[in-house]
């Protein structure tokens, strides 16, 4: 089904002119995308973008009849995008007002834009069409996307509009970051919060219009939403999970691409968005930080630990444990037998356990705001998470006659 | 002991270890609450209190140990507990009256298809009229303040006619007067038998209102009657070097 | 009256009230959830659906593709719910990286595959075709009781008058439920409301709508009619029960002008052609939340 030689060429970009502009355009636009995007999860308004994207269409309808009606061809990019740029922010105005000037939340706002103006804009479709003048090639590529049959001047257009969103992007970063990362520092370094919005809500607007003709206004939003939550699975620290984002929507773009002029009815827009998705699950699930299979690993091996500790203390009090993970671990270890009576090892494993428990409660005794840290360590041999000076201090505290093992009080 | 075997306890946890994660938010806590006293959980934050209500109730998941109610599993005597919930944890501006939400604490007595009725009516406005309510009993409830907001929830927990009453810092965020006829309801209810429990941050009134405490901070630190289990030392191993700041009338109280 | 006017804008009309009606009632637990764009994303999902549908069956037939559909938009739910409990990131986002990724593998199914052939395609899953759904038997009031005219009536008809008893029995018999869930979820799982299984229920039941509805009227007007009947009967009223009947007014209203405007009512203003029926119905129900925005009694928050 792929054809290897044309997605080497299209890498390589020797696939014809029009391609390599328009991956260039890709990367460019993915970059953007992806470090605008990262700006918007945290600002917690990704969906906004999902409502900006489909109010562009009734702008670009009446734009291209405007075009129509004043002679030209209607399909001229540049008005076209004008067009959707205003009514994108027609669209947002509207939610804005909505949320600020009623009692309705965010998502019912975004929502309802998003499907009225997308209405609107249908309407306005079916109105070019029946004037027989909107032939699908002329404004039908605007809700998929596509890059076949796209002109010289307009993959041209598009190249430069996305070089320019990046380069916005690229002067705007630092404001923008600090915005995210700690609005009340922001404002005191004087940084106006509201202007810093507005910017963000500007490079949304401009990306979305910029990816219209590619990805189409129905995935254009995909390149502002997955690249920032893949990233985030990769980790928990501002910066470099922009830079992670960008790499992410960069190289979505440009694989997307190249696979869309190497394999025939590979339409380039939701191609870029699957290659994104690819990503997205590869980090969910694979993800040092925060993956799906690390976190699940970490919540295992500590939940194991706390049962090991329970039923190492049961087994010195001589109380049955019913607990089947307890039972679980306790067997695997060979603490127990398979009627359940401790083993020699597990008496040993046991008593041990609960002078670790006595030593970490004269620790707590001594370092109260440990406590929550202290409630995972305790877990592991203390030798691991106290030095020896510290161990044989507090053993001397335990074997001191004045030192009552904490909870006593019950 | 088995703490399991002093049946008679209205709530009784064992063993409980909750975790966010790998985030530890419990670790092994032990603690039984008696009936027919008034209860304090308090901690410093991030110690587990509210955690260990919602753990208890089923609401959220728990690595090990179990909760007993009156000495039986939860199902069992579900009918006679009443969770009073954060008043944060809900969205005020929900399209309902006053007594809308007060209704909600019949829910579970009334069949599906029992209708509510003048009888059922009659008995939220009882309720209210506990709290002192009754008079905005068909208010839209996000015009209500902070204070009325959180009587409301002691309504409808009233409406449960429940015998252990769970509140989730029922005096955050309300005004004095709120907090007295709360308080005040709270002990006549236990006066007549009842249990409450209540997450509680305020240091400096739980010797005043409450009989027994349970001093958490990830794991259990004193759980017994105030007298005894709510000290300087138990409080300092709690607090650490933030009971000072936290609070400097409690050294006074105590 | 004129004697096409049963089979060619009552039938139709009927089938964009009933569609709006099913969509609007659910709507109202959706916005009061914030899960508002959850049918948004239900909608887009059921395009990949379909296409798997037709390419695992090769035919157009209707009851694979409403099950292909209904599938897909129960698997959207799930992972959205994966996605923001694994990743712990907010619903909105978690939303948007499933719905734009499972769209995209709709699409590009689509154009792997040969429905083309078939006359499929994408602006008809999103703006469907009411226009065409005419009842050409209907051709007078003796019709309704000529059962062999009857069998002509359009399937989707049946199908959601069907949808809507459904919504309509399951708002009534989990009302309390619904309610308590809703409102207070914590409290209502303390009181042993099965919370968890009432919210997949509702996303089901959307999902359901959706897939019924989008068959008949595309994925736009179950989209409008999820959230704007729903938000501007809430800026209407404070109590519950006026709210869901504003609610199934509004998308009554909607549904009956946006036809009728988009036919006859550009006939009205002179202009030779109609518009697409299902794009008129969701920007009228736009318009009248921003009517509702502007005057409606209880637009206002009480802490606004």
């Amino acid at each position: 089904m792929i054809d290897v030689s044309a997605f080497i060429n299209a890498v390589t970009f020797n696939a014809g002119y029009n391609t390599a502009i328009v991956a260039i355009g890709a990367v460019l636009l993915g970059w953007a995308g992806g470090t605008v995007g990262t700006f918007l999860l945290l600002r917690q308004r990704s969906l906004v973008s999902d409502a900006l994207s489909h109010a562009t269409l009734p702008g670009v309808g009446v734009a291209f009849l405007v075009m129509a009606s004043l002679g030209g061809t209607g399909r001229f990019l540049p008005g076209l995008l004008l067009g959707a740029a205003i009514s994108a922010m027609i669209g947002l105005a509207c939610v804005e007002w909505l949320t600020r000037k009623t009692r309705l939340k965010s998502d019912a706002a975004i929502g309802a834009v998003l499907s009225s103006f997308f209405g609107l804009g249908v309407v306005l479709l079916t109105v070019i069409q029946s004037l027989g003048i909107g032939r699908q090639a002329g404004i039908g590529n605007f809700l998929l996307g596509s890059t076949s049959g796209m002109l010289r001047n307009e993959a041209i257009t598009l190249a430069v509009l996305a070089l320019c969103v990046a380069l916005l992007v690229f002067l705007f970063r630092r404001p923008l970051t600090l915005v995210c990362f700690d609005e009340i520092f922001a404002r005191t370094s004087g940084i106006n919060i509201q202007r810093t919005d507005l910017l963000l809500m500007f490079l949304v607007m401009a990306v979305t219009v910029t990816g219209l003709r590619v990805v189409g206004l129905i995935l254009v939003v995909a390149l502002l939403i997955i690249p920032p939550v893949a990233a985030r699975f990769w980790t928990d620290k501002t910066n470099v999970m922009i830079v992670v984002s960008g790499a992410i929507g960069a190289i979505s773009g440009f694989i997307g691409t190249a696979l869309s002029a190497s394999v025939p009815n590979f339409p380039a827009g939701p191609v870029i968005v699957l290659v994104a998705a690819v990503l997205f699950v590869i980090s969910l699930l694979f993800a040092p930080a925060r993956g799906v299979f690390s976190g699940l690993y970490r919540s295992r091996t500590f939940s194991n630990k706390v049962h090991m500790r329970q039923g190492l203390l049961a087994i010195l009090r001589g109380e049955a444990i019913y607990d089947r993970d307890t039972i679980k671990v306790l067997r695997a270890k060979k603490f127990i037998r398979g009627d359940g009576t401790p083993t020699r090892t597990g008496l040993d494993a046991a008593e041990n356990a609960a002078r670790e428990e006595a030593l970490w409660s004269c620790y707590l005794r001594d370092n109260p705001d440990a406590a929550y840290r202290a409630a995972r360590m305790r877990l592991d041999p203390i030798a691991e998470r106290l030095t020896a000076g510290e161990i044989s201090e507090l053993e001397k505290q335990f074997s001191s006659p004045t030192t009552v093992v904490s909870g006593s009080t019950a | 002991m088995n703490i399991h075997q002093s049946g008679s306890a209205a709530l009784s946890v064992r063993g409980l270890s909750v975790a966010y994660g790998d985030k530890p938010a419990l670790s092994s806590v032990e603690a039984s609450f008696q009936q027919g006293r008034m209860s304090a959980i308090v901690g410093p934050n991030g110690a587990g209190k509210s955690t260990m209500l919602k753990a208890s109730m089923g609401i959220i998941g728990t690595i090990s140990g179990d909760a007993r109610f009156f000495g039986r599993s939860l199902e069992e005597v579900r009918s006679r507990i009443a969770y009073v919930p954060q008043r944060a944890s809900v969205d005020w501006d929900f399209p309902a009256t006053v007594i809308d939400v007060v209704l909600m604490g019949l829910y579970r007595r009334l069949g599906p298809l029992n209708l509510i009725g003048r009888t059922q009516r009659n008995f939220a406005t009882q309720c209210l009229e506990e709290v002192d309510m009754a008079a905005l009993a068909n208010r839209q409830i996000g015009q209500l303040s902070g204070g009325q907001q959180q009587r409301v929830f002691i309504a409808r927990a009233l409406a449960q006619k429940a015998d252990l009453l769970l509140l989730d810092e029922p005096f955050a965020g309300v005004d004095a007067a709120t907090e007295k006829t709360i308080i005040t309801l709270l002990k006549k209810l236990v006066n007549e038998g009842g249990t409450a429990i209540a997450v509680h941050h305020d240091l400096s009134t739980v010797t005043a209102y409450f009989d027994d405490v349970l001093i958490l901070n990830v794991r259990r630190i004193a759980n017994g009657p105030v007298s005894k289990a709510f000290t300087e030392a138990t409080l300092a191993e709690a607090y650490g070097g933030r009971l000072a700041q936290a609070d400097p009338t409690v050294r006074a109280v105590i | 009256m004129d004697e096409y006017y049963l089979g060619l804008v009552l039938v139709p009309t009927l089938i964009g009230v009933l569609a709006a009606v099913s969509c609007a009632l659910l709507g109202n637990f959706l916005v009061l959830r914030k899960q508002s764009l959850m049918g948004d994303a239900v909608s887009h999902v059921v395009l990949p659906g379909i296409v798997v549908a037709f390419i695992a069956t090769g035919s157009m037939a209707v009851a694979p593709m409403l099950l292909g559909a209904a599938v897909a938009a129960l698997i959207s739910a799930l992972l959205i719910e994966l996605v923001r409990n694994l990743g712990k990131v907010e619903p909105g986002a978690a939303m948007g990286v499933v719905f734009t990724a499972l769209f995209a593998l709709g699409v590009v199914l689509l154009e792997q595959s040969d429905t083309r052939n078939v006359h499929f395609d994408v602006e008809h899953a999103l703006y469907g075709n009411l226009e065409s759904l005419v009842w050409l038997d209907g051709t007078g009031l003796s019709a309704l009781f000529d059962s062999q005219a009857l069998a002509d009536l359009p399937p989707q008809l049946g199908r959601l008058a069907m949808a809507t008893v459904v919504v309509v029995l399951f708002v009534v018999f989990f009302w309390r439920q619904l309610v308590v869930s809703t409102f207070d979820p914590v409290f209502a799982q303390a009181s042993g409301v099965p919370v968890r299984f009432i919210g997949a229920t509702l996303i089901s039941l959307v999902a359901v709508v959706a897939v019924t509805a989008f068959e008949a009227v595309g994925a736009i007007i179950t989209i409008a009619m999820l959230i704007c009947p729903a938000a501007a009967a809430r800026l209407m009223t404070n109590r519950l029960v006026p709210q869901l009947l504003w609610s199934v007014l509004f998308a009554i209203v909607s549904a009956v002008v946006g036809f009728w405007a988009a036919g006859s009512g550009m006939e009205l203003i002179g202009s030779g052609f109609s518009v697409s029926a299902a794009g008129m119905i969701a920007a009228v129900s736009g318009i009248i939340l921003g009517l509702c925005a502007c005057i409606g009694p209880q637009r206002m928050g009480a802490l606004a």
